[in-house]
């Protein structure tokens, strides 16, 4: 059965300026970062422990009080009622596969003091999931997310438009994206889109280590290989794929947007680039 | 009914499930050997009840788990469908609850686990998982890819399997002109050379007098 039509109406109400600066106008639009010489990994999240940067974790849940990730600031579960209509509610189940536990403890072992909050968009089954998966992202933007890590994709065409335009809303409205590269050759969204931080594994163990990728559209490798994550049950496994990647680069962006919060994504992922560990971040 | 002609002549002609069946048991029974692994499964989704079912299996519990059937919203398989992503995972019976729930559903308890999506085009047709690969060689990126291509294979596999169950069920419900085709076709697959040899110059004599711009 064909999964339902995502609803085609544009995500926000935003206002339309005009597109265009007057001379008056050009002295007020400072930028709000100062920007050394030379931006260095010390500079951007040297000492950061991503105090108060809120991280949605886009996922099957996550489990509540893990000791490796300690309190979460909210979690809600997205659901489909028998009239068809997708509501978002109080998540009181927590996680039902892992993976969004792995994920938040990624984050939390990264970024100790950012704002973790869960949104549930996976574990009600197969069918419908896409449209929860959009509904859920739409969700997460509305609340206005520092970083959205989203370690899934679709390969429904159907929901590509819809979500390239929910990719653009995050962009524009400074909630960062990061999305998880295909682990194989296969078409899927929304990593694919220039507006998100997409996301590879690299088989090095250390947490901070990426890459910058000059042959997009995977554009970083983090973290992916062997790495002990936070599970079900207060637990801990060794897990592997692009989907634990993902949360490093999520850690990451949390700790340089704690220490400039001024940063635009298109700011943030040059700052990325910057100290990329194959640019200039190797030390 | 020109497609469910063509459909149901194309499932007598490919005498198809057993041999599609026999592809995927021999694609779990390579990837067990690849990976050194205790065990490996495919599942297929079955989009109406929207459940896993297992399609083939090698090693560990294969004499009695083909058919089994669980909720797609279930475990790793089940987030391997739905994500569309990979995933390996090592140190599994740490996990209280999957420990709990693979025991009573499959009577056997792995410690590592890959699940890999079966993709064919824009769908996600089921999972392929490898369980309790050897863990001499630390796991790596080539491994991941190898993974993949087997995953290729097997959703080729799969989406045959697809066709050829609908196919069949088309067959069964028409009853009627496609029927008799495929009965036919069907027949002449289980017929050996000798006998093929008349019956072929039967068809090739009835085919030139459909072809002939006769009026009957």
């Amino acid at each position: 059965m064909a999964e339902p039509e995502p609803k085609p109406e544009r995500y926000t109400g935003e206002t339309l300026p005009a597109w265009s600066l007057p001379a008056a106008a050009s002295a007020e639009i400072g930028i709000g970062v100062e920007w050394p010489e030379r931006v260095t990994r010390e500079w951007a999240l040297g000492g950061s422990t991503g105090d108060g940067i809120r991280v949605c974790i886009l996922d099957s849940g996550v489990q509540p009080d893990h000791r490796l990730i300690g309190e979460l600031e909210g979690a809600v579960a997205l659901r489909k009622t028998d009239e068809g209509e997708i509501v978002v509610e109080e998540d009181t189940e927590g996680d039902l596969a892992g993976h969004g536990t792995a994920c938040a403890g990624i984050v939390r072992s990264l970024a100790p003091d950012c704002r973790l909050f869960s949104v549930r968009v996976l574990g009600a089954g197969f069918k419908g999931s896409g449209a929860i998966l959009l509904e859920g992202l739409r969700w997460a933007i509305g609340q206005g997310f520092d970083v959205i890590n989203m370690s899934l994709s679709t390969t429904k065409k159907q929901f590509s438009g819809l979500l390239h335009e929910l990719a653009d809303s995050a962009y524009f409205r400074r909630s960062v994206l990061v999305a998880s590269a295909h682990n194989m050759p296969v078409e899927s969204y929304p990593w694919r889109f220039s507006s998100v931080i997409s996301v590879g594994s690299h088989e090095e163990h250390d947490p901070l280590t990426f890459f910058y990728n000059p042959s997009p559209p995977v554009e970083f490798f983090a973290r992916g290989v062997n790495v002990e994550v936070a599970w079900i049950g207060n637990a801990t496994v060794r897990s592997s794929g692009n989907s634990f990647a993902t949360p490093h680069m999520s850690g990451i962006c949390a700790l340089i947007l704690a220490k400039h919060p001024e940063l635009t994504p298109f700011q943030l992922k040059s700052v990325l680039y910057l100290i990329a560990s194959n640019v200039g971040g190797a030390a | 009914m020109t497609e469910n002609l063509q459909a149901a002549v194309s499932a007598g002609v490919m005498s198809a499930e057993a041999e599609h069946r026999a592809l995927l048991q021999s694609i779990v029974e390579v990837a067990r050997a690849i990976f050194s692994a205790k065990a490996s499964s495919i599942f297929l989704h079955d989009e109406e009840a929207d459940e896993l079912v297992f399609e083939a299996v090698a090693g560990e519990g294969s004499d009695s788990l083909i058919g089994m059937r669980f909720p797609s919203s279930k475990g790793i398989a089940g987030w391997t469908l739905v994500t569309r992503q990979p995933l390996v995972i090592e140190d599994l019976k740490e996990d209280p609850r999957f420990s709990r729930e693979q025991a009573e559903s499959t009577g056997y308890v792995p410690e590592a686990m890959m699940s890999v999506p079966l993709l064919h085009d824009e769908r996600s047709l089921g999972v392929l998982q490898v369980l309790d690969r050897s863990l001499e060689i630390e796991f790596s990126l080539s491994q991941m890819e190898l993974l993949g291509l087997f995953a290729n294979q097997a959703a080729i596999a799969l989406d045959l399997l697809q066709r050829a169950r609908h196919a069949r069920a088309v067959l069964a419900e028409s009853g009627s002109d496609a029927g008799v085709v495929a009965r036919v076709a069907s027949a002449l697959e289980d017929l050996d050379e000798e006998q093929r040899e008349p019956v072929l110059r039967l068809l090739a004599a009835l085919d030139d007098v459909l072809r002939a711009d006769v009026s009957f």
